[in-house]
């Protein structure tokens, strides 16, 4: 008999984001996309950064979040993401990630020997998911209306 | 013999003091408030990276990792989490103390410190220990990514071999009235706990996972993330124990300043009617005089 919903659950270092039972997950593996559904055989990942989306049942519209790195340990009720920062798309400042996202690209382009190359790419690569999920949440309140 | 004066410039001036106290109590409960749902918002994370470390090391037959190498002890590194401020009773001494003796209990090996908070790095620089590296003026606003700094410097001396052991020494808050002194091995790892939980909690079941990636390439992830919530987790409650020790020293200050301006004011009062009387006989007497 496989579970008809998982228990979706999303803790930062900082706090505990999401406890929620969801029908569907899809969340940033290192190595790609991991689609979730119930009843999945368990499987430990790590996690890149990207967007984690679910949704609360097989008609509703699916929530992002954005995540970076961290791990996903999946079990067939439950899936625990340990990121190691996760937000609503509501909560990300879309006019600071804009800055972050400058301020990784001039680092990245004027090719300081003294650059610690991986540092910049990880911030430009969240600073660009940031944007995305927050942008997704604003096109979705503007089609709504 | 003191005048009226004297005592009204006496009682105004503890009044000030004892004002101030008042605020600072309230201030640190305020805070205390705030630092216990830090400390409470973290466990989660915690626990189930814990949860998550401990299956991935029972997977692997012979887990093997930097952080985990054992060496004889001989240089070790102390990170010591004291006050950031003064006024909070006997918190900073305490927490002093309990690193000396820790000292005591390993002679003859090297330490190198870590202070993180002013007081004890002031204290601990005027001993004239060496430092690896100070945090001040962090502890105001706990946050993860200081402690990933701290961590990832500690981890760093390890894997580099410069020091055999890495201890932190700080308070971990019980209740308002009392804390815990602790010191905790941080390194190499150890038992992996979330450092409140149960025998049968920590005898849990293990599952048999599918992995993504090879567990070893899993276990170098997960164990620095440990390393860093240990961390967080001891500045937490530091801090927590911290607001709360200078909340009780603070409300003992409210209270003996309230002493203190009754005993005046019974003082004042006397001196008061002993004017009086002593008028009122100037008086009589000029009159009877006067008769």
């Amino acid at each position: 008999m496989l579970p008809e919903s998982i228990q979706l659950i999303v803790v930062t270092p900082e706090r505990q984001l999401l406890r929620e039972s969801v029908v569907e997950v899809t969340m940033p593996g290192l190595d790609g996309q991991l689609g979730i559904l119930p009843g999945h055989a368990p499987l430990m990942t790590e996690l890149g950064i990207g967007e984690l989306s679910y949704r609360t049942s097989a008609s509703s519209q699916p929530v992002v979040l954005a995540v970076v790195s961290g791990f996903a340990e999946v079990l067939p009720d439950r899936v625990t993401v340990l990121a190691e920062t996760a937000e609503r798309a509501e909560e990300i400042d879309l006019a600071r990630a804009e800055l972050a996202k400058a301020r990784a690209e001039k680092r990245l382009s004027a090719g300081d020997s003294n650059l610690d190359w991986d540092r910049a790419n990880i911030a430009l690569q969240r600073s660009l998911i940031r944007i995305q999920v927050a942008r997704k949440r604003h096109s979705v309140l503007v089609e709504s209306r | 013999m003191p005048t009226l004066l004297d005592f009204r410039r006496r009682i105004r001036s503890v009044k000030n003091t004892q004002q101030i106290t008042r605020a600072m109590k309230f201030v640190a409960a305020a805070r205390l408030r705030r630092a216990q749902e830090a400390a409470l918002a973290a466990r989660p994370y915690a626990k189930e990276l814990v949860r998550v470390l401990r299956s991935t090391m029972a997977r692997i037959e012979s887990p093997e990792h930097p952080l985990l190498a054992k060496r004889a002890e001989e240089r070790i590194l102390v990170l010591v989490l004291s006050g950031e401020r003064g006024l909070a009773g006997a918190f900073n001494t305490n927490i002093l103390k309990k690193a000396a003796e820790f000292y005591r209990s390993k002679p003859g090996k090297k330490f190198t410190l870590i202070p993180i908070g002013k007081k004890g790095r002031d204290a601990m620089r005027r001993a004239g220990f060496t430092f690896a590296g100070e945090y001040v003026n962090v502890l105001s606003k706990v946050n993860y990514g200081i402690a990933r700094e701290i961590s990832k410097l500690v981890t760093d001396l390890y894997v580099e071999e410069k020091v055999d052991a890495v201890y932190m020494v700080f308070s971990e808050f019980k209740n308002v009235i009392s804390a815990d002194l602790t010191v905790e091995k941080l390194l190499p790892v150890e038992k992996i706990s979330t450092g409140e939980e149960t025998e049968a909690e920590a005898a849990s079941s293990q599952i048999d996972y599918i992995y993504e990636q090879p567990e070893q390439q899993l276990l170098a992830r997960l164990l620095p993330r440990y390393v860093e919530t240990q961390v967080l987790r001891s500045m937490l409650e530091s801090c927590a124990a911290e607001h709360a020790a200078r909340m009780t020293a603070m409300e003992a200050a409210t209270k003996n300043a309230g002493e203190v301006i009754e005993g005046l004011t019974l003082h004042m009062n006397k001196v008061r009617q002993a004017a009086i009387t002593k008028e009122i006989i100037e008086i009589v007497s000029g009159a009877s005089y006067t008769a």
